[in-house]
């Protein structure tokens, strides 16, 4: 049984049409990267799977919540889906442990002890169990994207949605936190990852899904997509993008 | 019956800068509770509470702080609410700092990057949750040196109010002045007072904007 369906979704932005009818299915445990160029869609797709985007047409059903944007709704799907950012987005005013601790405590009424103790798992899990206390702008960009990665999984997501999250910083802080995301591939979570990456979504991804002008252009496993693109489109793409 | 400046009237001036302050701090509270509610209707994504709260805020920074008051009190008069002018006064100093704080905090919570409404709401935070632990922490930090400086302000305008014959320091110069005939030492005592009032905070607001990273924590 799928654990995401994505059915006919359409989304506009005033005139400029960004999602042109798209359809996939993921299924758990899957880990989806999805590829193309600034402009093809990609980013939007993956905001409207947690509702950050309002959909103008189709529908996505994820994790069992089928996309309704009444408050409640939208938060009871949210409680199983995390999402990590381009630019990280730690809450400045609050530690790594507070950053960590706020919504299993203000979601899901943790009570403290188990809330710290859920905190350091995640924590050591990332490897900065070290950081507990500090605040976010006493860490690297590759620790503060960690620590988000930390974050969302506290709340024990079913689904971890990925946008763009090694854009931003430099290659070996890039390095640590793919190996963080390579790591939860192989602890089985599902995923659906934003990248320019493209040797790690080669590596780490069962789908590659390539999206050009708004549509899922093509799609298959990394090895064959790679080594046989069917599209001139991807062809052009991955020879630029793969060193 | 001409007295000289001497310690009693010092002291009648320095107890009316009692009601100054007492008239500051309602005003700051009561407004700063009305305030608080004009910034997030301003913000808020419900189109006609945002329009509301902007008009107010036009209309209220629009107009002069004496016709609040005139209206507060002559004017709530004439239509039958017969107030006491303290009430009065202390009701138009409110609704003035409601509309110049509103303003100042609808500021600072646009400050707040959009992307810390994205993080707290992909956690599943109600709205109530993102405002309380994330975006107002956060704004208040932005908020602080505006609103002192702004508390500054209140605390000058408080003097309009001894037209209505509340009793303030202004007035009680306006008073001590009338029996003694000494203007200078006088508004210049009356003057020293308010400075003594006004120059702390004033110092306070620009330490407040030296300092950075610092949050009223949650």
């Amino acid at each position: 049984m799928s654990i995401l369906t994505v059915e006919n979704v359409r989304k506009r932005f005033g005139d400029n049409e960004v999602l042109k009818g798209v359809s996939m299915n993921v299924e758990r445990g899957q880990v989806i990267a999805l590829l193309g160029r600034s402009g093809s869609g990609k980013s939007t797709l993956l905001r409207c799977l947690n509702g950050l985007e309002v959909i103008d047409g189709g529908r996505i059903e994820i994790s069992g919540h089928t996309m309704d944007y009444e408050p409640t709704k939208l938060r009871a799907l949210r409680k199983d889906v995390g999402i990590v950012f381009q630019s990280y987005n730690l809450f400045p005013h609050l530690s790594v442990a507070q950053n960590i601790m706020l919504a299993p405590r203000l979601v899901k009424g943790m009570s403290e002890k188990d809330n710290r103790r859920v905190a350091e798992q995640v924590l050591s899990r990332i490897g900065l169990l070290d950081k507990i206390d500090a605040y976010p702008d006493k860490l690297s960009g590759g620790q503060q994207q960690r620590v988000a990665i930390a974050r969302a999984l506290a709340m024990d997501p079913r689904v971890m949605l990925f946008d763009e999250v090694t854009s931003a910083l430099d290659p070996e802080l890039t390095e640590e936190v793919l190996a963080v995301i390579e790591q939860l591939a192989r602890d089985g979570m599902t995923m659906v990852l934003v990248t320019h990456e493209m040797n790690f979504a080669r590596r780490v991804a069962s789908t590659i899904v390539f999206m050009h002008e708004g549509k899922i252009w093509e799609t298959g496993e990394p090895e064959a997509m790679f080594d046989n693109p069917r599209t001139a489109e991807f062809r052009t793409f991955a020879s630029r993008n793969v060193k | 019956m001409i007295r000289p400046f001497g310690w009693p009237e010092f002291l009648f001036l320095l107890q009316s800068a009692g009601w100054t302050l007492v008239l500051t701090l309602v005003a700051s509270l009561l407004g700063g509770v009305l305030a608080m509610a004009i910034a997030i209707a301003r913000v808020s994504s419900n189109r006609a509470l945002r329009e509301a709260s902007r008009v107010y805020i036009g209309i209220i920074q629009g107009i002069p702080v004496l016709m609040v008051l005139f209206l507060s009190y002559y004017g709530l008069a004439q239509a039958g609410f017969e107030l006491p002018p303290i009430v009065a006064a202390s009701m138009a100093l409110s609704i003035y700092a409601s509309a110049y704080l509103g303003d100042i905090w609808r500021g600072a919570i646009q400050s707040v990057h959009v992307q810390q409404w994205e993080a707290s709401a992909s956690l599943a935070l109600t709205r109530a949750q993102q405002y309380r632990h994330v975006i107002l922490p956060q704004s208040v930090k932005i908020a602080l040196p505006p609103t002192v400086g702004f508390l500054v302000q209140l605390v000058k305008n408080t003097s309009i109010v001894s037209i209505v014959s509340v009793i303030e320091l202004t007035r009680a110069g306006q008073l001590v002045n009338n029996v003694t005939f000494e203007p200078f030492k006088v508004f210049i005592t009356v003057a020293l007072i308010y400075l003594a009032i006004c120059y702390p905070m004033s110092r306070f607001s620009r330490y407040l904007e030296g300092k950075t990273g610092v949050y009223l924590d949650s």
